[in-house]
């Protein structure tokens, strides 16, 4: 279980929200809309731990996330708004340097399968990633919540750039894992086409 | 955690640095390039002069791989922080130092080790023979990770900032100079006769604390420009 307790954040002069209580339980998605600029990403970063809030605390199952440190990143799997893609690699050594970086290293045919789960295929999958559209190469990030078992998903618009089709994909594999148990926070504009017991929606004022 | 998949994590880091390094050959290239050319353009301004090229040779040809170390230094970090791949890097189950060390190792395998093998060839051009360059070599082998380890921490420091390539000079050049003085006072050392071991010995050790501290700084520094 994920749990925010009296967060607060600033950035710069700005304060983008304070004491933000919020609970994600297994098998839930937690949905974090509003406007541009009202804190989402930086919500986001706070749950990674990427960022440390400047009030309150983020516990994971009862414990701080900044005592637990390297055991809590290896219960995450965080796809942040930029892509983490190489230009000169291609999407087959981007995703399964990606993997083995994470700890979760994947075999050949596994990412090659992933990709193609979320539809990108096989001629595609040796060229460069500098000749991949946008959309592309948000997909070849997001294959990797098809090789993740991790149980915490935190996930910065994953359907930016996304078309109707790869948009349900991804839906259909977020339903999977928060049925298998899992958790997920996920910051976007859209609709998440989820089923409402398991959708939970979080709205920064700004 | 356990220490197979801590060796996976920063080989895969490895393979892939060199990997993007053979993908843009020419990037790795130019700092070798700018070495030898750095190199020869003292001879040509110089003027022929045995004695003087034999005298001025260990400091120019330091003074030069320090440069072109200096030179690759923004490659390290800086596409990862662009592209988001740093972020995935902060977020693994495994210490930031220990990537934080393959990164740089790869990146001394790809810019610091060229050095290390041209050397003796440019020693040459200012009339170094026989021992002093090995020494000159070995003084550079010892050296050049050194310089990545130190220089690390600049490159990480001044992520995100405008203009990073002139201030990670000003911040890094000053800590280079102990570096600089033990690496050429070796092969000056052996030129004279009274051996570099001494000045060896200094290397090594400064090259154990490097290895020892360096990671954690850079570490900490990547983590703020994170924030």
């Amino acid at each position: 279980m994920l749990q925010a307790v009296g967060l607060s954040c600033r950035r710069g002069e700005r304060r983008l929200f304070s004491d933000l209580n919020v609970k994600v339980e297994p098998g839930t998605l937690l949905a974090v809309v509003g406007e541009n600029g009202s804190g989402k990403t930086s919500l986001l970063r706070i749950f990674s731990s990427l960022l440390p809030p400047e009030e309150g605390s983020v516990l994971w199952d009862g414990q701080d996330i900044h005592q637990l440190k390297e055991l809590y990143a290896g219960q995450l799997t965080y796809l942040g708004h930029l892509n983490g893609i190489k230009d000169d690699l291609t999407p087959l050594e981007n995703l399964m340097s990606a993997t083995s970086l994470a700890g979760e290293p994947c075999s050949n045919n596994g990412a090659k399968e992933a990709l193609e789960a979320i539809g990108l295929k096989r001629p595609i999958h040796h060229l460069p990633s500098k000749v991949l559209s946008q959309g592309q190469k948000r997909r070849v990030t997001l294959a990797r919540l098809w090789l993740s078992t991790r149980p915490l998903w935190l996930l910065d618009e994953p359907f930016t750039s996304l078309d109707a089709a790869s948009t349900s994909v991804v839906t259909q594999r977020l339903l999977a894992h928060v049925q298998r148990g899992g958790l997920a926070v996920l910051v976007t504009h859209q609709e998440v086409a989820l089923p409402a017991e398991r959708l939970q929606h979080l709205r920064l004022a700004g | 955690m356990n220490r197979s998949s801590m060796w996976e994590a920063v080989s895969g880091i490895i393979k892939r640095d060199l990997l993007l390094a053979m993908r843009r050959r020419s990037d790795a290239a130019m700092s070798v390039f700018f070495l030898v050319i750095v190199a020869s353009l003292f001879p040509l301004g110089v003027g022929p002069e045995p004695a003087v090229l034999r005298t001025i040779g260990p400091g120019v040809l330091w003074v030069a791989a320090l440069l072109a170390c200096l030179l690759s230094l923004s490659r390290v970090f800086t596409a990862d922080y662009v592209d988001g791949a740093l972020e995935q890097m902060v977020l693994v189950p495994q210490p930031l130092a220990v990537l934080v060390a393959g990164k740089v190792f790869a990146h001394w395998l790809i810019s610091g080790l060229p050095v290390v093998l041209l050397s003796p060839l440019l020693g040459l051009q200012f009339g170094l023979d026989g021992d002093p360059l090995g020494v000159l070599a070995l003084s550079l082998l010892l050296g050049t990770p050194t310089l990545s380890m130190i220089g690390a921490i600049g490159a990480a420091l001044v992520l995100g900032v405008r203009g990073s390539g002139l201030l990670v000079a000003l911040l890094v050049l000053p800590l280079y100079v102990p570096v600089l003085i033990f690496g050429a006072g070796a092969v000056t050392g052996s030129m004279a006769g009274v051996g570099g071991e001494a000045n060896l010995s200094l290397l090594g050790a400064s090259l154990v604390l490097s290895l020892f501290l360096a990671p954690w700084a850079t570490a900490a520094a990547i983590r703020i420009a994170l924030e």
